[in-house]
């Protein structure tokens, strides 16, 4: 198992290391089941490189974490298929890997004429998507399933194949799975230059030189960059679009039932309320239009607006304490659909403009994207894919029983009877496995999003100190 | 079932200075098995990590202060169960705890809650800009410098200037982090004359007033506050540390998940004057009431409640009925929240969310007068307000609401307060 944070990657008088089969660029959602999907294959050698020192570390760790149904995307487009797909293939993977989801189905909610007017149309797209088990509700039922709706809703399409599930623990379970699996995790590697050398790609990278037959953008928010680097050119330049939201504590979430969709019109699109696997409430997103890809800051105006929309949705939130906020940044293009696209002549694929669709299609993607290098590059000689050995990755969802509600496994280590994190119940054993595990956080941030600890109401008030302490010793737990 | 079951007379959730009082009290006289469930590894409460002075007439420090009242609590009898968290209820007096013993089921006569308060963060402010590494409330700063010598950082905004936020500078200054400024929104600093002069002549460091957050800045650690002036314009200060300190609000996790009513002002549990909230059995006390009173306060509010749960036990207790305390703006809150005539109240606490400079309070049910005080200092809004309680005999048990009201004298908004 190979994860590498620091030094060279071609240390100086060395040999120069034996060229990578396949270079994935861009550890997040993607990347990540794209690095997997290829570890299926034994033969080939893989490196997963990564600018940032965690994996899902951008806009994979900052969306609305909805398991989509695709009953609302492009009838026909690329998009429609993969979150069709990618939806069975990451429901099943998460039941086996221990990702929480939760299906508790969405409602979308119409608030005036237009939005009801829209929502057979909305329907009949569900149904060219493949989907047809959505159906209208009046506002009656739509009260009755949704007690604490805001005044005025008129109606409402029932779509209840849309789930809930944790965005971090599913990138997290696919890098571990694939590193486990034998590929080369590269973090902190932002790649400047990319050239040709004797038909191999050259990656010029902030830690030095890395060799690969094949290369895989899944670089996100820069992966128009990445495509200028390879090509020379590109075929969309991608956008960001910023997503602010706000987490509700835990005392909202009886207030939701459902995810709270809003009903896009040409007016626009509204926002979101919903709950997390973690037991919060979600509310969002906003739909800003930005240059700078690194703007993912919130704004006054953005939660004030966000606010207001909320109190219309679900008036009883404007009482509960805010636990979170943050922004993150789609990677939107100016086309409408995926820029999925091989060049076989450069053993590249470039897999860009990957929505906010990406958490759901992933695996589809993954699947869609080696079909696509095995058709290109016979010389990899991609067979039937093997399975890979099961991961179990630690639970953070409230639907599942978490470490401090179990006997039998504080029966055999006390430290998961030992509560460090008062607000989201992280246990002193949760903190050391993730400090110990296969992928590491190189950070607080990144410990938090594999066990929530310091992710609560007090945000580090009780816990914070305590916390820093265990990522501060984490050398004593052994190596990493 | 693999949670152990166990009966206990009363179980006490929080071993600050509130709860530690309350089971010395009942202890001391005779109550049983009295069991405080503290879910830190260490008992004592929030004194554990002030390490400034007054807790007590000579000059005892917070540690020092919360060693007392653990060996007090203990030499009376009671138990202290160390990291052993309450999670939830099995049942109106029954809780179920998570420890590294294992998982239990307590059942208990009586439940007495002194979770205490907490300061609201950077989010639950809603202040935005990116999310960067050293942002902290003032408790996280005191334990990363008193309980585990951590380095904080370099240089400092504290956001805040009241007593609280002047107890942060000096955690900072004393972890080597040079200050930059106090900011705080409201039109003046929070403090006591005496006070102010002191710390601005001790500690020459500025305080920005009617100054809100407007933004964080920086990548992975802080590097600058954007303040909004009141004037409307905004400069940036460099800093790589920012503590929002204050805005404490109480932790009523517990009493919400209890079915326990909240008193809408103060967003702890409501109770009447003898610390019953509206589940009966189930007491509250301390800083979850009224966030936040100081040490001594809390303490003996605990030691108060001990009466009124052994008269509970003992079926002695008084009528729990009585109308409902509220006060009138500015005031925002007061605690306690309910008015029993039989019971009496040594002191009622409020808070103003503006300042008033010679205070009037007055106290009336359906038009009656039960009451006027006069406050003989300026009323802030983040500092204790406090109104005696020796006029609850007066309340008509089944009237209307008890109303406070305040007005100024010599001030144009006496208003309903003047009659």
């Amino acid at each position: 198992m190979t994860v590498t944070t620091k030094g060279s990657l071609s240390p100086k008088g060395q040999m120069p290391p034996r060229p990578y089969d396949v270079a994935v660029v861009g550890a997040g959602v993607v990347g990540t089941a794209i690095a997997r999907e290829l570890a299926r294959h034994p033969s080939l050698r893989i490196a997963l490189v990564e600018a940032s020192g965690d994996v899902g570390d951008g806009t994979s760790k900052a969306n609305t974490a909805i398991l989509h149904t695709g009953f609302d995307a492009v009838p026909g487009s690329l998009e429609s298929r993969l979150v069709r797909e990618g939806q069975r293939l990451l429901a099943a993977y998460a039941a086996e890997s221990g990702i929480p989801v939760e299906p508790v189905g969405a409602l979308l909610v119409a608030w005036d004429e237009t939005q009801l007017t829209a929502l057979p149309e909305l329907l009949e797209k569900a149904g060219r998507n493949g989907y047809d088990v959505a159906r209208i509700i009046g506002a009656d039922e739509a009260r009755a399933r949704e007690p604490h709706l805001g005044p005025g809703a008129l109606g409402a399409l029932d779509v209840p194949g849309e789930s809930i599930i944790c965005p971090w623990t599913t990138t997290l379970a696919y890098a571990t799975q694939a590193v486990r699996s034998g590929v080369d995790l590269h973090l902190n590697t932002c790649v400047q230059k990319v050239s040709s050398e004797n038909g191999d790609h050259l990656l010029t990278t902030s830690r030095g030189a890395l060799r690969a037959r094949f290369l895989v953008n899944a670089a996100g928010l820069n992966a128009d960059v990445l495509d200028r680097l390879v090509l020379g050119r590109g075929d969309f330049t991608v956008t960001p679009r910023r997503g602010q939201l706000i987490v509700f504590d835990k005392l909202a979430r009886d207030l939701v039932r459902h995810i709270l969709l809003p009903v896009p019109t040409a007016l626009g699109k509204g926002v979101l309320v919903a709950p997390t696997v973690y037991g919060n409430v979600l509310l969002g997103p906003t739909a800003e239009d930005l240059d700078d890809k690194a703007a993912t800051g919130t704004t006054a105006a953005g939660l004030d607006g966000l606010l207001t929309k909320g109190r219309r949705i679900l008036p009883a939130l404007a009482d509960e304490e805010v636990t979170a906020v943050y922004a993150g940044l789609r990677a939107a293009t100016e086309h409408d659909d995926y820029r999925i696209s091989c060049h076989e002549e450069r053993r590249y694929v470039t897999v860009g403009g990957i929505r906010s669709t990406g958490l759901t299609a992933s695996m589809a993607i993954a699947a869609h994207v080696a079909g696509l290098i095995a058709e290109a590059d016979p010389g990899l000689a991609l067979k039937e894919p093997a399975d890979l050995t099961p991961v179990r990755m630690p639970n953070l969802g409230e639907a599942f029983p978490r470490p401090y509600q179990r006997a039998d496994l504080i029966a055999t280590d006390p430290a998961y009877g030992s509560i460090v994190c008062h607000c989201e119940r992280v246990t002193r054993g949760e903190i050391r496995d993730a400090l110990i595990s296969t992928i590491p956080p190189a950070s607080l941030e990144g410990l938090r999003r594999r066990t929530r600890a310091r992710g609560g109401r007090c945000q580090g008030f009780y816990c914070g100190a305590a916390v820093r302490a265990l990522h501060e010793q984490r050398a004593e737990w052994g190596p990493q | 079932m693999t949670r152990r079951r166990r009966n206990v007379d009363v179980v006490v959730v929080g071993a600050g200075p509130a709860g530690l009082a309350v089971a010395r009290g009942l202890a001391d006289h005779g109550v049983g098995v009295v069991e405080v469930l503290e879910r830190e590894e260490v008992a004592g409460g929030v004194p554990r990590h002030c390490h400034h002075r007054g807790f007590g007439r000579w000059g005892v420090s917070g540690p020092q202060y919360a060693a007392r009242s653990v060996e007090a609590a203990l030499g009376s009898g009671a138990r202290v169960r160390t990291g052993v968290t309450a999670t939830g209820w099995a049942g109106p007096l029954t809780l179920d705890t998570t420890g590294p013993h294992g998982l239990e089921r307590i059942a208990a006569r009586a439940v007495v809650l002194a979770t205490g308060a907490r300061e609201r963060p950077r989010s639950a402010r809603l202040v935005p800009g990116t999310r960067p590494a050293g942002v902290f409330t003032t408790g996280e700063l005191q334990q990363a410098v008193h309980l585990y010598g951590q380095q904080v950082g370099t240089r400092a905004v504290v956001v805040g200037a009241q007593s609280v936020s002047y107890t942060a500078l000096s955690v900072l200054r004393r972890a080597g982090v040079t200050v930059a400024a106090l900011a705080t929104e409201e039109p003046c600093h929070q403090l006591g004359r005496a006070r102010a002069a002191a710390a601005r002549l001790g500690h020459g460091v500025p305080v920005l007033t009617g100054a809100t957050v407007a933004e964080l800045l920086g990548r992975g650690r802080t590097s600058g506050v954007r303040l909004r002036h009141r004037d409307g314009r905004v400069t940036a200060v460099d800093c790589d540390t920012v503590v929002f300190t204050g805005d404490f609000v109480p932790d009523h996790e517990l009493a919400r998940r209890g079915g326990v009513a909240l008193d809408p002002g103060t967003r702890g549990p409501a109770v009447d004057g003898a610390f019953r909230t509206g589940v009966e059995g189930v007491f509250a006390v301390g800083n979850v009431l009224h966030a936040v009173e100081p040490a001594l306060w809390v303490a003996r509010e605990g030691a108060l409640a001990a009466d009124a749960v052994r008269g509970f036990l003992d079926g002695s207790g008084p009528e729990s009925a009585g109308p409902a305390v509220e006060v009138a703006a500015p005031l925002r809150w007061v605690a306690p929240n309910r008015a029993v005539p039989q019971v009496p109240v040594e002191g009622f606490v409020l808070r103003t969310s503006r300042a008033l400079s010679r205070p009037v309070l007055v106290v009336t049910q359906d038009g009656r007068r039960l009451h006027r005080q006069y406050v003989p200092r300026r009323a802030l809004p983040h500092r204790t307000l406090r109104l005696a309680g020796h006029w609850t005999g007066k309340v008509d048990a089944d009237g209307g609401p008890v109303r406070i009201t305040v007005g100024e004298l010599g001030g144009g908004v006496f208003g309903a307060a003047a009659e």
